[in-house]
C-alpha cells in the first residue's frame, strides 16, 4: 500500500456522530412526552401541548437524529471508500454548524406555533432557505469527494448516499415553494388537491430517500465491515439501487386514498407501492445474506445484532407498507394507530437501529479505541430497544385495527355503532403500552450516551488516520 | 401528439432503461470481475482500521 501525506477528516464525522446520540435522546424524549400526554391529558401544558410538540418530535428524530447519523456515516464512508480526504473542510464544517442551527431554530419555532403546516416540512420559509444552503454545501462536499476519488469504481454505499442527497434537494425545493407574507408566515405555492399531492409526493419520498436510501448506504458499508465479508451480491445491490430510484417517486398518492385526488392517481400510487416490495426485499435479503456462513458472529457481536435486526424490521415494514397501500386495506388502516405503528416499525426498528449499530461501529474508531467502553452495555441496549419496539408496534397494531373496525361499524338502521370518543376510550390501554415501549427505547439511548461518554473519556480524538492508496488501484 | 402520449412514452422508456440495467448487471459476463472487485472496496484499507483502533499491524494493542 502507498501512503500519502493526507489524512482523513474525522473531526466532522465525530461531531455529527456525537450529536446523533444527543439529538436521538432529545427527539425520543419529546416522543415519550407526547405519548404520555395521550395517556394523561392533563400533561398538555401551555405551549407544550401535543399539537405543538408532535411536529417537534418528528422533526427532531428524522432531521436531527437521522440527519446527523446520515451526515456522520456518509462523510466517513465516502472518504474511506474513495481513499481521499473530504473535498472541503470548511464547507463540511459549514454543514455541521448550519445543520445544528436549523435544528435549534426548529426547536424554537415549532412550540411557538410558527409552522407552514406541511407534515415533515413544517419549518417556515427562512429556515427552508437555510436548509437549502446547507444541503447544497453537503452535495458539493459529497460529490466533490467522489470526484477526487483515487479508485475507479464508486462503491454502492456512495450511490445510495448520493441518490439520497439529490432526491432530498429536489423534494425540499419543490414542496417548500411558498409565498412569504411576513418573516414567520408563508402560504404554499400550490392550491387544493395539487398542494396535497405535492405534499405527499414529498412526504413519501422523505420516507423513501431520507429514511431509506441514505440508511441503505449505511447498510452496504457497515454490515460488510462488521461481518468482515463483502456484500452477498454486488450485482443485486446495483439492481436494488436503480429499482428503488425508478419506483419510489410514484408511491406518494397512497397517502391520499379516498380523497379528492383523481382515482387513477390513487391506483397508480397503490400499484407502485406494491411494486416497491420487490426492491425493498431484494435489498434486505442482500444485507442479511452478507452474514451467510458467519451466522455465529451474530451470537456475540451486539453491533451485528443491531444491524441485522434493523434489516428484519426493514423487511417487515416494507411488507406492511405495500399491504397498507392497497385501497381496501387502507380503508381500514388510514387515520388509525396502525399507521403510527407502521411508521415506528420503520423508524425505530429500521432507521434508528441501523444508525445505532453504525454509530457504535464508528465511535471507538473516532476516538482511537478498539471497541466501546462496554460491549456488554451495547448488548443491554440492544435488548431494551428491541423489547421497546415490539411493545410499541404490537400495541399500535391492536389499537389501530380496533379503531378502524369501531369507526366503520354500523347498526342495522345505518347509524354508527360507536361515537368517536368511544374509540378513544378503548385505545387508552394500548397508548399506555406504547408509552412504555417508547420509554424503553429512550432508556436504551441513555445507556448508549453513558457508554459514549465513557469511551470518549478513555480515548483520543483520531485526526491522524492516513489516507492509504490501495496498491491495485492507485492512480 | 398529445402530452399524455409523451408521458406514457417516458414511462415505457424508463422501464426499458431499467431492463437495460438489469441486463448490464446480470447479463454481461465482463462486468462480473468488476463487481467482485468493487465489493471488496471497503476492505482495501484495513491498515487505517488498525490506526483508528489504536492497534499495531498484528492487531495487538499498542503500548502507549
Amino acid at each position: 500500500m502507498l501512503e500519502t501525506q493526507s489524512t482523513y477528516n474525522y473531526k466532522v464525522v465525530r461531531q455529527f456522530a456525537v450529536m446523533t446520540v444527543v439529538w436521538g435522546i432529545v427527539g425520543m424524549l419529546v416522543g415519550v412526552i407526547i405519548a404520555a400526554q395521550l395517556v394523561w391529558p392533563e400533561l398538555n401544558l401551555g405551549w407544550l401541548h401535543f399539537g405543538r410538540l408532535r411536529p417537534l418530535h418528528t422533526n427532531a428524530v428524522i432531521f436531527a437524529f437521522g440527519g446527523c447519523a446520515l451526515f456522520a456515516t456518509s462523510y466517513y464512508v465516502v472518504q474511506r471508500t474513495c481513499h481521499t480526504r473530504i473535498f472541503s473542510d470548511a464547507l463540511a464544517a459549514f454543514t455541521f454548524w448550519g445543520w445544528q442551527l436549523i435544528i435549534v431554530l426548529a426547536a424554537l419555532t415549532l412550540p411557538l406555533g410558527i409552522t407552514s403546516g406541511k407534515e415533515y416540512a413544517e419549518l417556515e420559509w427562512p429556515i427552508d432557505i437555510l436548509i437549502t444552503l446547507v444541503w447544497v454545501a453537503y452535495a458539493i462536499v459529497f460529490f466533490g469527494t467522489i470526484a477526487k476519488r483515487k479508485v475507479t469504481h464508486i462503491y454502492v454505499a456512495n450511490w445510495f448516499y448520493g441518490g439520497f442527497i439529490l432526491a432530498v434537494a429536489l423534494l425540499h425545493v419543490v414542496n417548500s415553494a411558498a409565498i412569504p407574507v411576513t418573516l414567520t408566515k408563508s402560504y404554499s405555492a400550490y392550491a387544493g388537491v395539487q398542494d396535497a399531492m405535492v405534499q405527499w409526493w414529498y412526504g413519501h419520498n422523505a420516507v423513501g430517500f431520507f429514511l431509506t436510501a441514505g440508511f441503505l448506504g449505511m447498510m452496504y458499508y457497515f454490515v460488510p465491515k462488521q461481518a468482515e465479508r463483502p456484500v452477498y451480491s454486488y450485482r443485486l445491490s446495483v439492481v436494488h439501487f436503480w429499482a428503488l430510484i425508478f419506483t419510489y417517486m410514484w408511491a406518494g398518492p397512497h397517502h391520499l386514498h379516498y380523497t379528492a385526488l383523481p382515482d387513477w392517481t390513487q391506483s397508480v400510487g397503490m400499484l407502485f407501492s406494491l411494486i416497491l416490495l420487490a426492491p425493498s426485499w431484494g435489498g434486505m435479503i442482500n444485507g442479511v445474506m452478507t452474514l451467510s456462513g458467519a451466522w455465529h458472529k451474530l451470537r456475540d457481536d451486539p453491533i451485528l445484532k443491531f444491524l441485522i435486526t434493523s434489516l428484519s424490521f426493514y423487511g417487515m415494514s416494507t411488507f406492511e407498507g405495500p399491504m397498507m397501500a392497497i385501497k381496501t386495506v387502507n380503508a381500514l388502516s388510514h387515520y388509525t394507530d396502525w399507521t403510527v405503528g407502521h411508521v415506528h416499525s420503520g423508524a425505530l426498528g429500521w432507521v434508528a437501529m441501523v444508525s445505532i449499530g453504525s454509530i457504535y461501529y464508528l465511535l471507538p474508531r473516532l476516538f482511537g479505541k478498539s471497541e466501546m467502553f462496554s460491549v456488554r452495555l451495547i448488548t443491554v441496549h440492544f435488548w431494551v430497544a428491541t423489547v421497546g419496539v415490539v411493545l410499541y408496534i404490537a400495541s399500535m397494531w391492536i389499537s389501530g385495527v380496533m379503531q378502524g373496525l369501531m369507526w366503520r361499524a354500523v347498526n342495522a338502521d345505518g347509524t354508527l355503532t360507536y361515537s368517536f370518543v368511544e374509540s378513544v376510550k378503548a385505545s387508552y390501554p394500548f397508548w399506555g403500552i406504547r408509552f412504555l415501549g417508547g420509554l424503553l427505547f429512550l432508556v436504551g439511548m441513555l445507556i448508549m450516551a453513558y457508554n459514549m461518554v465513557k469511551t470518549i473519556a478513555g480515548g483520543r480524538a483520531v485526526n491522524d488516520a492516513r489516507v492509504l492508496l490501495p496498491a491495485a488501484h492507485h492512480a | 401528439m398529445d402530452i399524455n402520449d409523451l408521458r406514457s412514452l417516458i414511462t415505457v422508456l424508463s422501464f426499458l432503461a431499467f431492463l437495460g440495467i438489469v441486463w448490464w448487471a446480470y447479463g454481461m459476463k465482463s462486468n462480473q470481475k468488476r463487481f467482485e472487485e468493487a465489493s471488496m472496496l471497503p476492505f482495501l484499507d484495513e491498515e487505517t482500521d488498525l490506526v483508528e483502533q489504536g492497534l499495531d499491524r498484528k492487531g495487538q494493542r499498542k503500548a502507549s
